[in-house]
């Protein structure tokens, strides 16, 4: 942490020379995965919601078991004798794990969760990656949803796979292209992107509640309930692991880990990856190196919006199947993918291990999940909220500046 | 240039050569024109519409033609736009116009943007300290939440607000804390602020009211009863018992256009927004401005969230109350470039546009939603250039480290 040291954040802000905080962002979260501070952040946050739930007269070690029982991600170490379908076929074949008890459902839960979850932090960490803070995930994700859900239950007759395929691919471009707005208007004008994404992701919840609400063009054919049809058959994703009636586990969380790699691939392996990290660590140096500045902050952008446009496409045709205002409206996976990008940070391995942990919270504390007597779940749910908001601001927090801060009041 | 020829100054010719003036009146008529459609006026033709509107206009390109292109181009759209629903206007039913159009309307805006005004000169103040504060949601919430709590508690609205507006300031000193001395990233941190404001809140809502609505019978905000105006027949109703709250929020945008622009205070508080080193050397404790600045727009928020709860809600609260109230006062002290009476305008437009959403359901129920949309892509529109750049203060969003 010495090199934030320098003296950089104190220059005075010339005119587009300067490195911004942004880019100290960059450089504070885009670099090699440090273990501890996440680790350490996830633990104060979890002690500091365990005394909230101390300070209401409950247990905290017997609620969090409770929780921790609820995500099913015990499920990994109930290593047994069994056996298990195989997927679409009817054939059977031995498996150490017990694919139907109730941990099992759980863990399905999870993992559905889990799915959008990295796929909107991928949104907020590649937009971090050149720079820029992508607080527009939610933004992004609706706008995914709402084309998902327009394809998925107005064009009949289509072969399944390609009416899945088309659903999701329309999808993750209109998230692109609504993430393409603000990567524009950064480029052009120097729009702040913060602003633009908050603007954008407002406009996505009311267009979307216009549309899928009481009168709007998009509302299913039941005039009394305000949400649309629910998707084709051929629109949904295969459900591979539990019952599709019953909220199964689609192959949604394969393509969701896919694009971890994928991210991986880009951010490391490719000239546009690069290009979108000198922009990141300093757009001027950037410039003077023959990269496009203004090129790199669109199609950053771009990327970080096709990664939430898929994930809304991956929840309607995953398990949502059909879409009202009420859900956009509480909606906030693309916040809590922005904390897990945070906690993750930014690495394809962090990220997927933080949506993980975000992921089985939000299962653990939900009423199907939890039991009741030892936690109430509305209770629950908020506490998962208290945690998360915990774990950003924790994490958030340049940790040099802590330390120098605590030595300075030391010497004193 | 007395070998000019020498032309008489008559007070027309004086402001047809203003541009300034030419905009602003062309703006006016724009705005005019609309009216002369609606209610109390309801002249049934658009023809009184369409000869203001051009009026408008032309006073646009006068003013474009005199080097005010912004203001010219805005009236000129303001004039377009007011011939367009001066029409609309006439197409409609009188009846419905009536419904949607009445003194009452002018009641509600006030009543819809008052914790927008609370939340936006918090803001402001923040923003002009060189702290970016996104939080507002956040601290706005904990304002509605624990000023209901403190009413039902205390048993007075006096206790609510004090306690909400304390509640606020205490969030805000830990976000500042995090944002000046630990220098953490002030998105990340407003970003926790709202995760931690809405769990909090949801948690405690379920903890002590299970859920439902805080008991009946709670002490809510007074209404202020003008003896003298409310039986007048247009003003009456308009203004004539409007909330405490709002009557306050006036007062607030005038007391703090004061401080910022004519007072030392106000001076150091924009220059540790727009230079904080240069004002650290002068003997300005950034910090301290900062600080202060900050719980100050926690305290504002969060009156502004009790006003929600306590005031317009009449002594209720739900699960996330604001419903994003926090960021659309973000967007109204941007959209009035991060001026008191900037933010104020903003936040009536932002305000008239919520009430009047609820009130074209006579029209149709759908589109009305659409309407909420107003405020984001104007502020949209705003940052994006087209009508004017906003202009941030300088070290805004950047921490700063004393040497």
């Amino acid at each position: 942490m010495s090199d934030f040291e320098t003296d950089e954040l104190d220059e005075e802000p010339r005119a587009g020379s300067a490195p911004t905080p942004q880019q100290h962002f960059a450089w504070r979260f885009g670099g090699a995965s440090d273990l501890l501070t996440p680790l350490l952040t996830t633990v104060v946050a979890f002690l500091m919601g365990g005394l909230v739930v101390a300070l209401t007269g409950k247990n905290p070690i017997r609620v969090y078991h409770a929780i921790f029982t609820g995500t099913g991600v015990g499920w990994f170490f109930q290593v047994g004798n069994h056996s298990a379908r195989i997927p679409f076929s009817a054939a059977h074949m031995w498996f150490p794990w017990d694919t139907g008890s109730a941990a099992a459902t759980n863990l399905q839960q999870t993992l559905l969760f889990t799915t959008p979850i990295v796929l909107t932090a991928l949104a907020v960490a590649f937009a971090f990656r050149c720079g820029m803070f992508n607080i527009g995930g939610q933004g992004q994700y609706i706008v995914g949803t709402i084309f998902a859900v327009w394809l998925g239950s107005s064009v009949a007759s289509l072969d399944p796979w390609l009416h899945v395929l088309l659903c999701i691919v329309v999808a993750t471009l209109a998230g692109a292209l609504w993430a393409g707005i603000a990567g524009i208007l950064k480029a052009t004008v120097g729009a702040h992107e913060v602003i633009s994404t908050i603007m954008l992701n407002w406009i996505a919840i009311w267009v979307g509640s216009y549309l899928f609400g009481a009168g709007g063009p998009l509302q299913g054919s039941r005039a009394a309930i305000p949400a649309s049809n629910p998707i084709f058959d051929g629109a949904k994703l295969p459900v591979f692991w539990g019952l599709k009636l019953l909220q199964g586990l689609s192959i949604g969380v394969f393509i969701a880990i896919a694009m971890l790699f994928v991210y991986w691939v880009i951010v490391n392996r490719t000239t546009l990856g690069f290009a979108v990290r000198a922009v990141g660590f300093n757009p001027e140096a950037a410039r003077y190196g023959g990269i496009s500045v203004a090129r790199s902050y669109f199609v950053a952008m771009a990327i970080a919006g096709a990664f939430a446009g898929l994930a809304g496409a991956i929840d309607v045709t995953g398990w949502e199947y059909q879409v009202g205002p009420a859900d956009l409206q509480a909606s906030q996976i693309g916040f809590i993918g922005l904390a897990a990008a945070l906690l993750g940070r930014n690495t394809a391995v962090g990220v997927g291990f933080a949506s993980l942990l975000f992921g089985a919270l939000i299962t653990g504390t939900s009423s199907r999940q939890l039991d009741p007597t030892v936690f109430r779940p509305d209770l629950a749910g908020n506490l998962t909220t208290i945690i998360q908001g915990l774990v950003v601001l924790f994490v958030g927090l340049n940790l040099g500046g802590l330390w120098t801060w605590l030595g300075r009041r030391r010497r004193v | 240039m007395s070998w000019a020829p020498q032309t008489r100054q008559t007070p027309v010719g004086k402001w047809l050569r203003n541009p300034v003036a030419t905009g602003y009146t062309g703006m006016a008529l724009g705005v005019f024109a609309a009216f002369l459609g609606i209610p109390p006026f309801t002249s049934r033709t658009a023809t009184w519409s369409l000869i203001v509107g051009i009026i408008a206009i032309m006073c646009g390109i006068a003013t474009v033609t005199r080097g005010r292109k912004r203001l010219g181009l805005g009236a000129i759209a303001t004039g377009i736009g007011g011939i367009g629903l001066g029409y609309l206007a006439t197409r409609s039913s009188v009846d419905n116009l009536n419904i949607v159009f009445n003194a009452s309307l002018i009641a509600q805006t006030f009543a819809f943007a008052t914790p927008l005004v609370f939340a936006a000169i918090g803001g402001m103040f923040s923003e002009r300290s060189g702290v970016v504060n996104i939080g507002l949601e956040g601290m706005m919430l904990m304002g509605a939440f624990w000023g209901v709590w403190g009413a039902d508690v205390g048993g007075s609205w006096v206790v609510g607000l004090l306690v909400g507006m304390a509640i606020g300031a205490v969030l805000a000193l830990v976000y500042a804390v995090f944002a000046i001395h630990l220098r953490a990233d002030q998105i990340v941190g407003g970003t926790a602020v709202n995760f931690l404001a809405l769990g909090i809140t949801g948690y405690f809502f379920f903890q002590l009211y299970h859920g439902n609505y805080v008991s009946q019978g709670v002490s809510t905000i007074p209404n202020i009863k003008l003896p003298w105006i409310s039986g007048l027949h247009f003003l009456g109703p308009a203004i004539g018992n409007l909330n405490l709250m709002i009557w306050v929020s006036f007062m607030l945008v005038i007391a703090s256009y004061i401080v910022v622009f004519k007072t030392p205070i106000g001076l150091r508080i924009r220059a540790c927004g727009e230079h904080p080193r240069a004002a650290d050397t002068v003997g300005i404790n950034v910090y301290a401005v900062r600080y202060g600045a900050v719980v100050l727009s926690g305290v504002l928020a969060a009156a502004g969230g009790v006003y929600l709860s306590d005031g317009f809600g009449g002594g209720t609260f739900n699960d996330n109350m604001t419903a994003g109230r926090g960021f659309i006062a973000l967007a109204a002290m941007i959209f009035g470039n991060w001026r008191p009476a900037g933010a104020f305008a903003a936040a009536l437009l932002f305000g008239f546009s919520s009430a009047i959403a609820l009130r074209l359901q006579v029209y149709s129920p759908s589109a009305s939603t659409l309407f909420n949309v107003l405020p984001y892509v104007l502020t949209l529109i705003a940052v994006a250039g087209v009508i004017g750049r906003t202009v941030a203060p300088a070290a805004d969003g950047k921490p700063y480290r004393k040497q």
